[in-house]
């Protein structure tokens, strides 16, 4: 679907859901739109009554649906899109959006290598969406989501994440906090360790696709875990979220 | 013009800026890459061109910086929306590079440590319009951002001036490199906006 050239097209908000206190999920209907993979990409442009407009990058955070798409919409303080996504944006409202783009941080539900999925922060969205295709696809393909938050109420997708981990032996789910962890969890709190991939990684002689994505700190620090413990360089995937996607 | 998104209002406008269409302006540097950062060791980083007719030409990192170099500040602009204006860099110029290369190729394929590629018409090499870039804002450029040394190609999206490049290959026909052939744009010139492949 990448031999064509993404249009714009006329996206209508039909439901809203916030995920944390900062972060809101957003479905639109998107007639004419053409489907995705996961791990792909969407351009969204908003134009204002004077005619100025802006576009922003956001990954998609659903398996693909026919006409639906749903964005998950982190609210970047002094943003200029995030916080009219995450505040203003009611039902019924419209944008643009075009794509999908990005044929390279994505996976394919024919694809049978195991995967690994690292994920710091809002990282968690194209990772959310492959995690969601599998699970449409009926895939068999053994999945294992390491995924680092601040702190516990922090996370994505927790009560889908827990629900969709207990009916499924493909599919583990593990998380690290780097301030504050539940009580009485194990591990300390800190950033990502070679021992958290280690332990709930996948052995290189396995032969996994990882895919990494979070901030820029994150990124660097968990593809160089990944190289140190021996992965192959080529089946490391990355993509980041800076602070300036807002 | 799109259609206008009820309540959108935007940042003030600034009539002094001029940014290509789709752009927005930010003061950080943001990172984005396919993969993991190579690094690679200084005595065994090396830079070749390699022309149509096979003869190639090597510089070692002592040779690169040797060379005459300049500190172009230029503004930056990624695929991906946002803009960068006045970043300053030090590098070589690749008329530099190129001035003792023979060559009638009409195209350019940069490859990187790590695998990465990008092709490019050799013209938007010369004339001025392009560097291998070692230093940015006065320090040594760090690996994130393509150290030790990137292609700058600053007229063209960021994903052309390729990180940690390694050489340039000179070819008669155009080669699409890794973005080129997901999706992206063959030439990308932010100006006509040419994100992705028709635009």
């Amino acid at each position: 679907m990448n031999a064509r050239t993404p249009v714009w097209r006329v996206a209508r908000l039909v439901k809203a859901r916030d995920e944390t206190g900062s972060a809101r999920t957003l479905v639109f209907r998107v007639p004419g739109w053409p489907g995705h993979l996961p791990g792909q990409h969407v351009d969204v442009r908003l134009t204002a009554e004077d005619g100025y407009s802006t576009q922003r990058s956001y990954s998609v955070a659903s398996a693909a649906d026919g006409d639906l798409l749903e964005l998950t919409v982190q609210n970047v303080a002094d943003g200029e899109v995030s916080p009219y996504l995450a505040e203003v944006l009611e039902i019924g409202d419209e944008v643009e959006i075009r794509g999908p783009v990005g044929g390279w941080f994505v996976w394919r539900p024919t694809a049978t290598a195991p995967v690994l999925l690292v994920a710091g922060g809002s990282g968690i969205v194209p990772l959310m969406a492959m995690i969601r295709a599998r699970e449409q696809a009926g895939s068999r393909t053994p999945f294992r989501l390491v995924y680092s938050v601040r702190e516990p109420g922090a996370g994505l997708y927790t009560d889908e994440l827990r629900h969709l981990a207990a009916g499924d032996a493909g599919l583990d789910v593990t998380h690290l906090y780097t301030r504050a962890v539940p009580d009485g969890w194990p591990r300390p709190p800190g950033r990502l360790t070679v021992a958290d991939l280690d332990t709930h990684g996948w052995s290189p002689d396995l032969a996994p696709d990882c895919y990494v994505c979070g901030p820029t700190g994150f990124v660097e620090a968990a593809a160089d875990i990944l190289l140190a413990l021996g992965h192959d360089a080529r089946r490391i995937r990355t993509e980041r979220f800076g602070p300036t996607g807002g | 013009m799109g259609i206008i998104s009820r309540g959108f209002r935007g940042r003030p406008r600034d009539e002094g800026v001029q940014l290509p269409p789709g752009q927005y302006l930010t003061h950080d540097f943001p990172v984005l890459s396919a993969g993991p950062t190579p690094r690679v060791p200084l005595d065994r980083w090396e830079f070749t061109i390699d022309t149509e007719a096979g003869q190639t030409h090597r510089w070692s990192w002592q040779e690169l910086l040797a060379l005459p170099s300049e500190t172009p500040t230029v503004d930056l602009h990624c695929v991906t929306k946002w803009s960068k204006f006045g970043t300053t860099w030090r590098g070589v110029s690749l008329d530099v590079l190129m001035e003792d290369v023979e060559t009638a190729a009409e195209y350019a394929l940069a490859y990187s440590y790590g695998g990465y590629t990008t092709n490019l018409p050799l013209e938007d090499l010369l004339d001025g319009k392009a560097w291998i870039a070692y230093r940015y804002d006065g320090e040594e450029l760090a690996p994130a951002h393509g150290g030790p040394a990137r292609l700058l190609v600053p007229h063209l999206y960021l994903w052309k001036s390729a990180k940690w490049v390694r050489g340039i290959r000179l070819l008669n026909e155009d080669w699409p490199g890794f973005w080129e052939t997901a999706g992206y744009h063959n030439y990308g010139d932010p100006w006509r906006e040419q994100r992705y492949q028709g635009d």
